[in-house]
């Protein structure tokens, strides 16, 4: 687990910063974040989780309410965009379809009022870094859009801005076109060594390419940390739910030991599982575990938990099946079976013993 | 339009009543201009059909007359500074009540717009009145202001329109690339938006050249326009060279227009968005 950003180690900084359009409800609250240099930070959530607004105030189309920004040590709040020097690449690529590719990549060299032997240079070697090299002389409208995407990369790079903002820049994207892009861009990024802030509401997409996620959710940020830590220990039940798939099991914390506690379920069953800050004893809460961790295994194995189950509905995916089953409790578990030679087959119906380690189950937040 | 092959006899009729009427339609708007065409090109001061003769003695005429071609050079005059009034003004308009945050834009729109809906004769009268309280009557200025007035809202409803379909993420774009909104607007929005631009200016060109009932309130002979000197013509003695000067005038327009619609292809076509 990376240790929090300090002070001197930060490069964007967001401190207690607001936003409200209307001035009565708080789009971003009171959000505070440090970004490190050369560092690949996603800020993850649903629509209108604020994530889109902080990206805009960072880049700054949008003001903040209340709080400061600062970019490199210095304050950035009242800075407009073109004073910034942050590169940003859009949902829609947001080419100039009135320029030719070379001139899109070429623009912000030429606002800058470099001589034109320099910006033809610069321009070629951004287009080469995108494989772009033989497209110059193109009209956007010509191009596909994964090439338009590339064009809108090298046209935020050419410029060699301190800070990358990219806003759900593959959303357009078909699938295999968006995995190849999203490693490209990775790629770009541990090459250049840039720093990118990165807005996605695909949980896949935040956990392939970040150094670190931000999720956001109303207006706040639920956790910041490197993708295996949020899908291994998120923070609340927000983050495990929003970050892959999850079983949920309601229950109350009726005793705590260290990071243990014991959780009852509805019908009386004790969960020997792991407690969170999200959770206190006494209270109601829920448990977390993720489908892969939940074994089928007879009592008398190194798990700490063993329940009996009934066989729900049986779910072919190729390369694994998914095994729903009803706890006594009345709660749903997926079980992920791998696909493997000597697996087990269930009859819908038939009794299964289930269990799981107490680390892999969370007790969480009941909201 | 012509009848596919395989069109059944019903069908066929049915595209000919339509092409009929879409003839009579044509007919009905440019029979009149046409009429008066032949008559600019006849050797006698009579307007009758069948022409006694052949001649271009009313086209000298009119480029030879002191009257007329004063009459020519105020009108050029008055609607090239009325037009660059009106589209400077017009653009701005447009482009500042399409930002969304302006309050009662709706309000200002119809504002703006209504010397295109009220009658001219009351626009004419006012103006008369507002413009002699400054000194403005019987100046050139004055009645170039007026014709501006005329024009703008053609450029705004102009321009507004094409803003409908401009991508407002082009000029953040070009801010976050460096451009100040001088330069972005230079670079970016003016050169997307020129078609509607063009076409406004057109507009307010036209409006301003063939405009009589101000210039008749607002003109001294001084500066006479060539709406208001045909008119005068017509009243005062009848003369051909007034076919003549319609003629040209319709060539003029329609060279614009083809001219304007020449260069709209031509930026359409750079932009990789035409057809």
């Amino acid at each position: 687990m990376k240790l929090p950003v300090s002070a001197s180690e930060s490069f964007v900084e967001f401190a207690g910063v607001q936003k409200s359009y209307d001035g009565e409800v708080l789009v971003v609250k009171d959000l505070s974040l440090r970004i490190r240099r050369g560092e690949f930070l996603t800020m993850l959530g649903p629509s209108g989780s604020g994530k889109t607004t902080t990206l805009m105030m960072l880049a700054g189309f949008e003001t903040p309410t209340s709080g400061d920004i600062m970019l490199d040590g210095a304050r950035i709040d009242s800075l407009p965009p073109e004073k910034r020097n942050i590169g940003m690449v859009f949902q829609n690529y947001a080419l100039f379809p009135h320029m030719s590719v070379a001139q899109n990549v070429g623009y912000p060299l030429k606002v800058r009022g470099l001589p034109k032997a320099e910006i033809a240079e610069r321009v070629a070697k951004a287009l080469d870094m995108v494989h772009l090299g033989s497209f110059a002389a193109r009209m956007p409208g010509q191009l596909s859009g994964g090439q338009q995407q590339r064009v809108a990369l090298a046209r935020a790079l050419v410029f060699e801005p301190k800070l990358v903002l990219m806003d759900e820049p593959l959303g357009a994207l078909d699938k295999q076109l968006r995995e190849h892009m999203q490693m490209e861009i990775r790629h770009l990024h541990e090459r250049l060594g840039i720093t990118v802030v990165y807005v996605t509401h695909d949980q896949s997409e935040a956990l392939t390419m970040s150094d670190r996620v931000a999720v956001f959710n109303a207006g706040i940020i639920q956790q910041v940390a490197p993708p295996a830590e949020l899908y291994e220990s998120p923070a609340n039940s927000f983050v495990a739910q929003f970050i892959g798939e999850n079983n949920r099991l309601p229950g109350r914390i009726e005793a705590a030991n260290g990071t243990l506690c014991s959780v009852v379920l509805a019908n009386g069953d004790v969960v020997t599982a792991t407690l969170t800050d999200a959770a206190r004893v006494g209270e109601d809460c829920l448990l977390s575990i993720r489908p892969e961790r939940v074994k089928i295994a007879p009592p008398g194995g190194p798990l700490d938990n063993h329940f009996e189950a009934v066989v729900a509905e049986m779910i072919y995916l190729g390369d694994h099946v998914r095994v729903r089953c009803v706890l006594d409790s009345g709660a749903d578990v997926v079980v992920k079976v791998g696909n493997v030679e000597d697996r087990p087959v269930f009859a819908v119906g038939s009794r299964i013993p289930l269990g799981w380690r107490a680390q892999d189950c969370r007790a969480l937040d009941a909201a | 339009m012509l009848a596919p092959s395989y069109a059944t006899p019903r069908e066929k009729l049915s595209y000919f009543v339509f092409a009929l009427f879409c003839a009579l339609v044509f007919l009905f708007l440019i029979g009149p201009i046409l009429v008066i065409m032949p008559l600019s090109f006849s050797s006698e001061p009579w307007f009758t059909y069948p022409l006694p003769g052949l001649s271009l003695r009313w086209y000298i005429d009119f480029f030879t007359d002191e009257r007329w071609r004063i009459a020519l050079q105020n009108s050029g005059i008055v609607a090239l500074f009325a037009t660059l009034i009106a589209t400077g003004l017009g653009t701005l308009a447009a482009l500042g009540l399409s930002r969304g945050n302006v309050p009662f834009a709706g309000l200002i729109l119809s504002i703006l717009i209504s010397p295109m809906i009220v009658p001219v004769v009351i626009v004419a009268v006012a103006m008369f009145f507002g413009f002699a309280a400054v000194g403005l009557n019987n100046t050139y200025l004055g009645l170039i202001l007026a014709h501006a007035i005329l024009g703008t809202p053609f450029v705004v409803i102009t321009v507004t329109a094409t803003l409908t379909g401009f991508d407002r993420t082009l000029t953040r774009a070009a801010a976050s690339l460096g451009a100040s909104p001088w330069t972005a607007f230079r670079t970016i929005t003016l050169p997307l938006i020129a078609p509607g631009v063009t076409s406004g200016a057109l507009f307010a060109f036209v409006t301003s050249w063939d405009e009589v009932v101000v210039a008749l309130f607002l003109a001294s002979p001084d500066q006479r326009t060539l709406p208001r000197q045909m008119f005068s013509g017509i009243r005062e003695q009848i003369s051909p060279t007034i076919t003549a000067a319609a003629t040209l005038l319709v060539f003029f327009a329609a060279l614009l227009m083809l001219t304007l619609e020449l260069l709209r292809r031509r930026s359409e076509r750079l932009r990789g968005t035409g057809g």
